[in-house]
């Protein structure tokens, strides 16, 4: 069946993205998870993924083109029998731009699975207004992430763009500059402006803190990469990851999303690891199923990703998924960091940085490495008591370094 | 040099209409029952027949079937009659005569006759005559091709319609409300002639269009008024044309605001409102932010009692609920 492949979105700032290249062309062969094009954000230039094994068909847009989120981008011939969820009975490949963005990633079967179920009972029939159904595909917004406000609940325009009732924008950008790889700053930092304006007027933060003893983490990574040339080494960053991801498998409210009020729990662990970026300028991209990945494969993650930032080449599902954020400003000297949530996410992690200083041991003054861990959270999904817990684990599962 | 605005009524605006019209075109003239001696029911015509003679305004028998008919066989015959009719519930005896002749003859004969009869009727209520002489049918005649009506409602369209109309090669039906006759303004005496195609936007508004022509345009506006009072900016159009609709101001207009409500003194069944309802929700859905209002006149034969007659049309009170049910309020 003949189906399209839409703009994605890459996250709740995103309206609108470039082509900048077909990767594939007419006629080849993609695999789900295989890039199909470079769509050109305010993250930088992002390989975009299918969601479907599928043939490509004929291209909508042409390179160098500007649309929003949800613009059918190219044909797809989809194989074998139509995937059973909502999106298939339309015959579209990426009816939601979010769900299917997810969709991209990994076997996650709670998430879609019940996503269709719903779909197949009529219960994801949402009331909404034509106007706000078709802003809210415009921008790659889901109606389940929507509060109505109109009658009965009726999701209407004003829910999707409290802009849009007044004046239509203007869908594409024909006129600008020439599209180019790379990282267009000013508008990562209107986009993180967006980004945090809203986590900071809609999301309740509670903050706590932690100091936790690095020494034993400390000396294990020291001897652990003693051996190893720098290329191989462990940071320190990744043995924080890797507790964080760990220990969100005990606290599932802290990994996944706001849907419009409601806590959506991520399918996987896919913790976002803040990156800055040369120039100014934040993304923070996932890193998928941290939790079943060795030190080993999160470094070279890490250091992909690091690589892949500066370059501006990230992919879409990256932009897209993660469920938490790791914040370690560990190379800045700050002592801790409180980090604002990135919505729809409900907590962002901290590390600040681990430094020589004095701490009680079995009764002795003694020096140690100490680290501040913070956790930020959203109060509407979680109480400071599950907080505490899950930064008290974080620091137990960093006095065991050999078993992250 | 424009001369300057002089007070005048929407009556006095008709008449100098069909003044100027007969003194324009010797082919002009005025036919129907009480437009001469007596000076028409609604006093439109008053004076004409001394000014101008019995050739020009013409007193006819009581049948509306034979003086229409006269006057779409005029109009064949190359003359360009202004036929006036008393009120519209009086048409239904002309309808023969207005649906099967003057809406046919042009495509029947091949194009080789056309009808460019003018006929003005009265149709309205609020004048408490009753549930004979107080319909809105006008959307029967704009279901109808081969004719065009219109429904001036204000002083400028009831002076310059006319003359378009007139030169309009097919019939055209001019629906004057009777409400209306007696509504005052300022008319510069040299205002010309208007199109008879197209709506007008009478107030701009970004939140939500209400749709109206002829007797409820200032009633809406009204309500425009208030809304606006309220934090509102309601768009007002007056259709202007009931055939054809202007659906490209509708869905422009609707397209701003993502909301709509018609009113309309037709009764709500099958009414010209149910029409523009179903344009915009072909033409416009997607634009759509809530369900189209609309408000119309009660499904009863038109009360004489005053206080019943204004409870069954449609008033503003009514105006601004839909407005606000529109509006999610």
């Amino acid at each position: 069946m003949t189906a399209v492949y839409r703009m994605p979105s890459l996250g709740a700032d995103m309206e609108a993205g470039t082509l900048i290249e077909w990767v594939k062309r007419p006629g080849e062969r993609l695999a789900k998870g295989d890039v199909i094009a470079v769509v050109e954000t305010q993250k930088g230039a992002i390989e975009v993924e299918v969601f479907h094994d599928a043939v490509m068909g004929r291209p909508l847009v042409q390179v160098g083109e500007t649309v929003p989120v949800g613009t059918p981008m190219a044909e797809l011939e989809i194989e074998g029998a139509p995937p059973k969820t909502g999106a298939a009975q339309t015959g579209e490949a990426a009816p939601e731009p979010r769900e299917t963005a997810q969709a991209a990633t990994a076997e996650r079967p709670p998430a879609t699975e019940s996503r269709a179920e719903r779909a197949a009972s009529g219960e994801s029939r949402h009331r909404a207004s034509p106007a706000a159904r078709r802003e809210a595909e415009r921008r790659g917004l889901a109606l389940d992430d929507l509060k109505g406000t109109g009658p009965d609940g009726a999701i209407v325009l004003r829910d999707v763009s409290p802009a849009a009732g007044k004046a239509e924008r203007g869908a594409t950008a024909a006129e600008g500059p020439a599209p180019r790889r790379g990282l267009d700053l000013a508008a990562m930092r209107e986009a993180i402006a967006a980004a945090m304006a809203r986590s900071k007027r809609e999301i309740p933060h509670y903050y706590l803190s932690q100091t936790v003893d690095l020494t034993p983490a400390g000396d294990w990574l020291a001897r652990r990469n003693a051996e190893l040339p720098p290329e191989q080494r462990v940071l320190m960053g990744v043995l924080f990851i890797k507790a964080v991801a760990l220990t969100l498998r005990d606290f599932p409210e802290l990994n996944g999303f706001d849907r419009g009020g409601r806590f959506e729990p991520a399918a996987g662990i896919h913790v976002g690891s803040a990156t800055a970026v040369r120039g100014g300028g934040l993304v923070a991209p996932a890193i998928h199923d941290a939790d079943q990945l060795s030190l080993d494969a999160l470094m070279d993650r890490l250091r992909d990703l690091v690589a892949r930032v500066r370059a501006g080449t990230l992919r879409s599902s990256e932009l897209s998924d993660p469920s938490i954020t790791v914040s370690s400003l560990g190379e800045r000297g700050v002592d801790r960091l409180y980090g604002i949530i990135y919505p729809p996410q409900v907590a962002i992690v901290g590390f600040g940085t681990p430094r020589p200083r004095p701490w009680v041991l079995d009764d002795q003054v003694v020096p140690r490495t100490l680290v501040t861990a913070t956790l930020s959270a959203d109060h509407r999904h979680s109480d400071g008591h599950r907080g505490a817990l899950f930064l008290a684990q974080v620091g137990q599962r960093l006095q065991e370094p050999e078993t992250l | 040099m424009s001369a300057e605005p002089i007070e005048t009524t929407y009556r006095e605006a008709v008449r100098e209409a069909i003044r100027d019209a007969i003194q324009r075109d010797p082919r002009v003239f005025l036919m129907g029952e009480d437009v001469g001696r007596y000076g028409g029911c609604y006093a439109v015509s008053k004076g004409l027949y001394d000014e101008f003679g019995p050739e020009r305004i013409r007193d006819t028998p009581l049948s509306e079937s034979g003086f229409t008919g006269a006057g779409i066989g005029a109009a064949m015959g190359g003359m360009r009659p202004i036929v006036e009719i008393m009120t519209v519930n009086f048409s239904l005896l002309a309808l023969d005569q207005i649906v099967n002749n003057a809406a046919t003859i042009r495509h029947m004969s091949g194009g080789q006759l056309n009808v460019p009869v003018v006929i003005r009727m009265a149709c309205g209520a609020g004048r408490q005559l009753a549930a004979q002489h107080s319909h809105s049918l006008e959307s029967w005649y704009a279901s109808i091709p081969g004719i065009k009506v219109v429904a001036p409602a204000t002083l400028e369209d009831a002076r310059g319609m006319l003359w378009t109309a007139l030169e309009d090669p097919d019939p055209v039906l001019i629906f004057e409300h009777v409400m209306l006759y007696n509504r005052t303004g300022r008319l510069s005496p040299d205002t010309g002639p208007v199109p008879i195609e197209g709506a007008a936007v009478r107030r701009a508004g970004d939140d939500l269009t209400l749709i109206t022509y002829g007797g409820s345009l200032y009633k809406t506006l009204e309500a425009a008024e208030t809304l606006a009072a309220e934090g509102v900016s309601a768009e007002v159009i007056d259709l202007r044309s009931l055939r054809p609709l202007d659906d490209a101001a509708i869905m422009a207009s609707v397209g701003k605001t993502h909301r709509a409500v018609i009113v309309d003194e037709g009764w709500r069944t099958g009414s010209l409102a149910a029409e523009v309802s179903a344009r915009i929700m072909e033409q416009a859905f997607w634009d759509l932010d809530a369900p189209v209002g609309r408000v119309c006149s009660a499904e009863v034969p038109i009360p004489y009692p005053k206080h019943l007659e204004d409870a069954a049309l449609p008033q503003v009170p009514a105006i601004l609920a839909a407005a606000k049910a529109a509006l999610g309020r």
